[in-house]
């Protein structure tokens, strides 16, 4: 709080540029234990990057004809855009439903939204065998708005412009651009109500990709209704997201709250916890109905079938379960630790349909390589140090400077 | 003139009949600009599985260092084969099959492309085109058949699929496949009589001949047709794929984004009211 006053100070007598070279400057230790195992593994995967467009996607990964979609698009952008629903969910909630007790961890939540599809349309364009001609589906001289992907591209990318929008008022908040900021706000409601609307098509989208790959995904997997499962699950995918990346945060950035902030943070994870139970039983219910609709009995009894008991039961019902406990009792623990079995879930179920149970009858299997593995971790550390960078600099979990009008 | 009550309900039954299914669902021959589709017959009672097609293919497209290994495992298309011929064992004995692009008359590839890069032609074949496509590989992910391919280890990567030679049919000619087959398995031609053809051979020998022509409404209809003397599936083809188009898929999603995108907004922007008014009343009380 104290040096937050001095930096503002001392803002006003400095020009704008040496401001903002003051702040390029790293704050906090450098040799902490994340920092020396996250480098080395950004240098080897830049590396890999690098011999990725000079030698073909084939030089650093295990794609086959038979599974064209790999760890990159499976697990960075099919799983990692559910991971990153928490940003619609409690947009809707603060803005929409006027629930005022979530608006404290609201900032850090869509910062982490609109870096994760940041990061995530990277690591889409690193998969793009002709990445240059991306340019065609922005500009529209070739629309193809017959398909799929093409509206989720659309619907992605004008979403990161409206998570964009909602951050906005932080930037100039850091920026001490007052005129800036009062426009800002004033367009944030706009952004809202589109960004949840995008959020809501591009969610059941990603689930909708899969709808003409019919014979080849495995049939306890393959639905007609994977978009509408995929909307739903990406609420509680999402809050569970919040409630595991807060409780680092709170940690690693605890220096910026006080102990008010503490308890209050208790309060609200014991909130999401009960949202997130009632979303996953919602989504329970909904997987029993197209188990029974499309009557899958006959494949329960064979491995493909315990694989499909094991995603349900052991990471739907038991953390849905837990959250309720949790909820009854305010166990924040538990609630961490159904946090977590959560996201596995969330993992293991997009892995399935993109990855595992896609052609599961192909002679040749996909298994990613070590490189694809290190990119992957690269994207996601380098998200971590821009997230990093930002929340030590901006008002994300730490007060709002004075001139601020309305709570935080 | 007398109506009893039965022939009445049989009359109504009849009458509902009529509207629910009067509109038969049939494979169409025709694009939607009304030209009409070119494809090709390919008999299997007559291949010999010489695997000729495969280097006629190979030389109409350019590949200079093609190869087909001796007495070789089950093999597929790949970015240096846009056709390879197997041979299966089956109930009548090996049996040989030609697996190339099934040119489907609604293809998935070309509603799945972002970029319209895969895109079928009034004539028929389904075409990749270089300039547009940006790599994304989801008509690989969306064809029923596994057909289109990708250059992993290439720096500038295309996808490689059969296109019925275009260049050539554009130019009058026939693809060389069919064009240069010995045994005269394949046949090239308008799709319509094609069918015909195939139904007279059937008609004519139905000893030879399973009663089913394969790709007549196979994922609704394909511009490449099999006659056969086994089962399909004994000669690696699905048999369960659906008789509906693949794009159907995904129709009911595509025509529910506009509405949701229009509808949702004001049905947020609805709570969004309401909740503002009762929490402002709070505040007052």
């Amino acid at each position: 709080m104290n040096s937050n006053t001095q930096t503002i100070g001392m803002r006003q007598k400095e020009s704008i540029f040496s401001f903002l070279i003051s702040e390029l400057k790293p704050k906090g230790k450098i040799f902490t234990p994340f920092n020396i195992i996250s480098f080395p593994v950004i240098v080897v995967g830049l590396v890999i990057i690098f011999l990725r467009f000079k030698n073909g996607i084939g030089s650093v990964t295990n794609l086959t004809q038979d599974v064209p979609w790999g760890l990159w698009i499976g697990f960075d952008v099919v799983t990692g855009v559910a991971f990153a629903g928490g940003a619609y969910v409690l947009v809707f909630m603060v803005n929409i439903l006027n629930l005022k007790q979530y608006r404290p961890i609201l900032r850090i939540t869509v910062l982490n939204g609109f870096l994760a599809y940041l990061f995530y349309s990277a690591a889409l364009l690193l998969d793009l065998g002709r990445p240059l001609n991306v340019i065609n589906v922005v500009i529209g001289n070739n629309f193809g708005v017959s398909s799929v992907l093409f509206l989720v591209g659309w619907h992605f990318l004008l979403y990161m412009l409206a998570l964009l929008i909602e951050f906005s008022p932080a930037i100039a908040e850091w920026l001490n651009a007052r005129k800036l900021h009062r426009f800002l706000t004033g367009i944030a409601m706009g952004a809202v109500i589109f960004g949840i609307t995008l959020s809501v098509l591009h969610q059941s989208g990603i689930g909708a990709l899969f709808l003409m790959a019919k014979d080849k995904i495995h049939p306890l997997w393959y639905n007609s209704y994977l978009p509408l499962l995929f909307v739903v699950s990406s609420v509680f995918a999402g809050i569970s997201m919040v409630i595991f990346e807060g409780s680092i945060s709170h940690k690693v950035f605890s220096g910026q709250l006080n102990e008010n902030d503490q308890q209050a943070h208790h309060n609200i994870l014991t909130g999401l916890s009960k949202i997130c139970a009632l979303g996953m039983f919602a989504y329970l219910t909904l997987l029993v109905l197209v188990f029974v609709h499309e009557q899958n009995y006959a494949y329960i009894n064979s491995p493909m079938g315990y694989w499909f008991l094991l995603e349900v039961l052991g990471f739907v019902v038991l953390p849905m379960l837990m959250f309720f406990m949790a909820y009854r009792r305010q166990n924040v623990l538990l609630i961490r630790i159904a946090a977590v079995l959560t996201l596995l879930g969330i993992m293991l179920n997009r892995m399935n349909i993109s990855i595992i149970c896609y052609r599961w009858d192909a002679a040749e299997r996909y298994i990613p390589s070590w490189q694809e593995f290190t990119v992957t971790l690269t994207i996601i550390f380098i998200e971590i140090w821009v997230l990093r960078w930002i929340v030590r600099r901006m008002p994300v979990l730490q007060r709002l400077p004075q001139w601020v009008g309305g709570g935080h | 003139m007398s109506i009893n009550r039965r022939t009445f309900f049989k009359a109504m039954g009849a009458t509902a009949m009529a509207l629910t299914v009067g509109k038969p669902v049939v494979a169409s021959n025709e694009t939607e600009s009304g030209t009409e589709l070119n494809g090709i017959l390919y008999d299997v009672t007559r291949c010999r599985g010489c695997h000729g097609c495969e280097w006629d293919c190979a030389d109409a497209h350019g590949f200079s260092d093609f190869d087909i290994p001796k007495n070789p495992p089950f093999r597929q298309t790949d970015e240096k084969h846009r056709t390879v011929v197997n041979h299966y064992e089956t109930s009548k004995g090996s049996l040989p099959r030609k697996i190339q692009c099934m040119h489907c008359n609604q293809p998935a590839c070309d509603a799945a492309c972002l970029t319209q890069a895969m895109h079928k032609t009034p004539e028929g074949p389904v075409i990749w085109r270089e300039d547009k496509c940006m790599g994304c590989r989801y008509c690989m992910i969306s064809c029923p058949f596994d057909i289109p391919k990708f250059e992993y280890h290439s720096t500038n990567p295309q996808i490689v699929k059969c296109d019925m030679c275009i260049n050539l049919i554009s130019e009058g000619e026939i693809p060389a496949c069919a064009y240069n087959c010995p045994e005269e398995a394949l046949m090239y031609g308008k799709r319509s009589d094609l069918i015909r053809e195939a139904r007279r051979r059937i008609h004519d020998e139905p000893d030879k001949y399973i009663d089913h022509i394969y790709g007549e409404h196979e994922a609704g209809g394909t511009s490449w047709l099999y006659l056969s003397p086994v089962p399909f599936n004994e000669l690696g083809l699905n048999t369960n794929i659906q008789h509906t188009s693949y794009p159907s898929l995904t129709k009911g999603f595509i025509s529910s984004i506009a509405p949701v995108d229009i509808l949702l907004p004001a049905v947020l922007l609805g709570i969004y009211e309401a909740t503002k008014k009762s929490s402002n009343k709070e505040e007052e009380i």
